[in-house]
């Protein structure tokens, strides 16, 4: 078994990982750290982020202000302290990216432009463009290539954590290029493994999303916390998914239904189009039920109107908006509106964690949309997402760094031997296996049906108890499992295996902590339990893995200077 | 397009497509979807060049039809064969919308995204094989890694050894005008391995690496363009690129690759004279 010993592994190259991997490698240049990723890391799925990322940059602005909006924005279920340290440290982090080269666009006078999101009382919002995740990822890899110590280790697949007297140390990973397990030994080890939109069937997520990180520390006996607030983006394109940026509203885009009226006239009219994401997902949704909504080859949708921008700002602000319009649904959205409909987006929920992204299991520490810190609680607003990765990327990376100078290295042999039965567990569950009735995509499609119907927008009793028996059969049909692929170089099924294997881990906690809480809060609407019942559910939900499924448990909030109140706009 | 640049890239219309004889394993309940398109769809006949080294020993030619939307993408079409045909066909793919740069392929012998060409634009077949001048792992991956190398060779990162000020540095929009395009570039490989001087000298760094140097060279806030020039005025630098506009043409991007390479050629030659 060939063993790779660093002080830290990160797993996940996206903005979070990256941004650790830097921060730790600053902490100290005696520390050695390898960033381990399914895929390099420029293709992961920070580069699909458009609108911008948010802090309290402008005069006019403060951090105090971009705390409450956070707060009033997540239903106040966020953790206040982590919101304070988030807003604190969000400006100098934007300012660090420009040290490093972000293209930002920029005002006249040469400072970093911001723009107007949506549940954002002011233009807070740097961008690059709207190709804002694409220019931060690539700045950040670039600038990682600075240090020597920051060993790539790209197109590998974690798929255990190696846990020694009751300590992380390690991870076990297949090398895609043989299919070889590979022991890395590591104090310390984070995991920056991004979101799970893919357990549904409509979403803005690449192919990669599919919930690895948290469904890695899952099984390690880490809860997931509020894995039952599932953020649906008001404006993706029909088919596809893809997504259209909230900076098209930001910039001035109305939502428009079959009557040709702003209908969040009806529903939110203090911010019409810079509302919230969940507020404008469920009245997209009412809308469709009034018959208010035009219906496609791909089912009902609003209008997004952008044509009064004129095609200077189109192009100048929304380059990409009119590039994926044309290619994708053949709509220059200069002459013509743009049809969208409500789409899985983020995971509010996440990884367990402290404000220094470190884990109830020690050695592990987590970041970014895999982690649940929580500065989002139940609704996220736009523009929070790539200043998270951001900040709690870079708070990680240092924690991790500091501990890891203190611990001595486990010995190896464990460790390998660890990785050794993951191997053979490999082979015998999948590359070696005879018989099998099911196929991966069979099993992913009706997984991603499950969650559409079951934890949608509008959930219900019903809807959910449903989905929490479909996602148990599910499970048992994956034993049933057959792969057409049992070569070693680049098995890409036995990748989408052992994904789906984390989707199904991941989808069960969904449906169970939707199931346990009945009120409504910020994304999680129940049609049954319509207000937000404070006495009951001020509470994060925490789900735990045990052999007969996840029991869910509930934490308190961090409340220091704002006080839970009606959610107003 | 002059189909002249593309002399070795014109589709081979393989002549007599051979199978996979007896087809991988295959168990009960994972049977491909056929039978007729559905209404609104269409058919797409994929012949799709393989390899893999544990089967065989040369790279084969295989052909697989679906049923899909028009508006569906190359992309899809290549994941329901994967899906329900073939699981053993290997890709790399991420974002599926044209910003990761993880799906270039050869595409009807035209290097492009398989995420940005859309099924009605390519039916009734289409020819799909590795990108050219790296060496093939598997099917549809190639080894990424001397690609990467080339990259990093032109320093792709920002370099300013003054202490920077408390806030951001100021940069007018001009500034940041002057180096917008070659900021565009997803590492797709696209360019560089349309290159014929590319394939043809293990040498050349490329155009994608030149791109890369352009962005950070023509960056106000940047001060290692001498350094970059220097590199990339040796041997294996620009001087080798011939002007055959092939990277211009396979961006994905759309980035003026040539004209990039140009302004750095010019850099080289005048200014720091």
């Amino acid at each position: 078994m060939e063993t790779f010993t660093h002080d830290i592994v990160i797993v996940g190259g996206g903005a979070a990982g990256l941004r650790a991997a830097i921060a730790a490698a600053e902490i100290s240049d005696a520390l050695s750290i390898a960033l381990v990723s399914k895929v390099y890391p420029m293709r992961s799925h920070t580069v699909s982020a458009e609108g911008g990322a948010g802090a309290a940059l402008g005069p006019d602005d403060s951090p105090d202000l971009h705390a409450f909006d956070t707060i009033r924005g997540s239903d106040y279920l966020a953790d206040q302290d982590a919101v304070q340290a988030f807003v604190a440290e969000a400006p100098e982090e934007i300012i660090q990216l420009e040290r490093w080269g972000c293209p930002w666009n920029r005002e006249p006078d040469g400072r970093i432009a911001v723009r107007t999101f949506g549940g954002m009382s002011v233009k807070r919002t740097a961008f690059a463009a709207d190709k804002t995740g694409f220019h931060l990822l690539h700045t950040l890899f670039q600038t990682s290539l600075k240090y020597d110590r920051i060993v790539a280790y790209d197109e590998f697949f974690v798929t255990k954590l190696l846990v020694e007297n009751g300590r992380c140390a390690g991870v076990a990973a297949i090398d895609l290029r043989d299919s070889e397990i590979r022991c890395f030994a590591a104090k310390a080890v984070i995991l920056c493994m991004g979101g799970l939109g893919r357990i549904f069937a409509f979403t803005t997520n690449g192919a990669i999303c599919t919930g690895d990180g948290m469904a890695l520390a899952y099984r390690a006996g880490v809860p997931l916390k509020d894995m039952e607030f599932v953020q649906y983006h008001p404006t993706g394109l029909p088919g596809t998914g893809i997504l259209m940026t909230e900076a098209s509203r930001g910039e001035g885009g109305y939502l428009v239904n079959n009557e040709g009226r702003r209908f969040l006239e009806d529903y939110i009219p203090s911010k019409m189009e810079l509302g919230p994401r969940d507020i404008l997902s469920r009245a997209i949704i009412q809308e469709i039920e009034k018959g208010h909504a035009f219906e496609g080859p791909y089912g009902h949708y609003v209008h997004l109107d952008v044509r009064h921008l004129g095609e200077k700002i189109i192009d100048e602000k929304l380059p990409f908006v009119r590039e994926l319009a044309e290619k994708f649904v053949g709509i220059d959205p200069v002459h013509e509106p743009i049809p969208v409909r409500p789409v899985v987006h983020y995971m509010m929920g996440g990884i367990d964690t402290d404000i220094v992204g470190q884990t109830r299991l020690p050695g592990l520490y987590a970041a970014g949309e895999a982690a649940c810190v929580s500065i989002n609680g139940a609704n996220r607003l736009g523009s929070n997402s790539l200043t998270d990765c951001l900040v709690f990327g870079a708070r990680v990376g240092r924690a991790a760094a500091e501990a890891g100078l203190e611990v001595t290295m486990s010995a190896e042999n464990p460790l390998a031997q660890m990785a050794e039965e993951e191997e053979r567990r490999l082979s015998v569950t999948y590359l070696e296996k005879t018989g099998g009735r099911e196929r991966v995509a069979a099993i992913r499609r009706d997984l991603q049906h499950t969650m559409e119907r079951g934890v949608g927008v509008f959930r219900t009793e019903e809807s959910l108890k449903a989905g929490v028996e479909e996602v148990r059969t599910l499970h048992d049909r994956y034993r049933d499992l057959a792969l057409d692929d049992r070569d070693r170089a680049f098995n890409t099924e036995l990748v989408a295996a052992l994904e789906l294997e984390n989707m199904l881990e991941v989808a069960a906690t969904v449906v169970g902590a939707a199931l346990e809480r009945r009120e409504s809060r910020g994304s999680h609407t129940r049609r049954d339990y319509p207000e937000r019942d404070d006495d009951r559910y001020l509470k994060h939900s925490l789900a735990f893995s045990t052999p007969d499924g996840p029991r869910i448990d509930y934490s308190d909030v961090a409340i220091t200077r704002w006080p839970p109140a009606e959610r107003k706009y | 397009m002059s189909s002249e640049l593309w002399p070795e890239l014109l589709p081979e219309a393989p002549e007599a497509i051979e199978l996979w004889e007896e087809g991988p394993p295959r168990e009960p309940g994972a049977k491909p979807r056929t039978g007729p398109p559905a209404p609104g769809q269409i058919k797409l006949t994929l012949q799709i060049r393989r390899y893999d080294r544990e089967r065989r020993e040369e790279a084969w030619w295989e052909e697989h039809s679906v049923n899909m939307e028009p508006t569906d993408r190359l992309l899809d079409a290549l994941h329901e064969v994967k899906w329900y045909h073939d699981g053993t066909l290997a890709l790399r793919r991420s974002c599926a919308h044209g910003v990761c740069g993880s799906d270039a392929m050869l595409i009807n012998g035209r290097n492009a995204l398989a995420c940005k060409v859309l099924v009605k634009d390519v039916a009734p077949r289409v020819t799909v094989e590795p990108i050219r001048g790296l060496p093939v792992l598997k099917d549809l991956i190639v080894d990424m890694e001397p690609f990467f190398a080339g990259y990093r060779r032109i320093l792709p990162y920002l370099i300013n050894e003054e202490q920077p000020p408390d806030r951001e540095r100021r940069q007018a929009p001009e500034e940041r005008e002057r180096y917008d395009d070659t900021t565009k570039c997803i590492l797709c490989a696209a360019c560089t391995t349309s290159c014929p001087i590319f394939w043809g000298d293990g040498e050349y760094i490329g155009p994608a690496a030149i791109v890369n140097a352009h962005r950070f060279i023509f960056d106000s806030r940047d001060e290692g363009a001498r350094e970059r020039l220097d590199i990339l005025s040796d041997r294996t630098g620009v001087f080798r690129c011939r002007t055959t506009f092939n990277c211009t043409e396979a961006c994905p991007r759309g980035i003026k690759v040539t004209k990039a390479i140009q302004e750095v050629k010019r850099a080289i030659m005048f200014e720091r004279l």
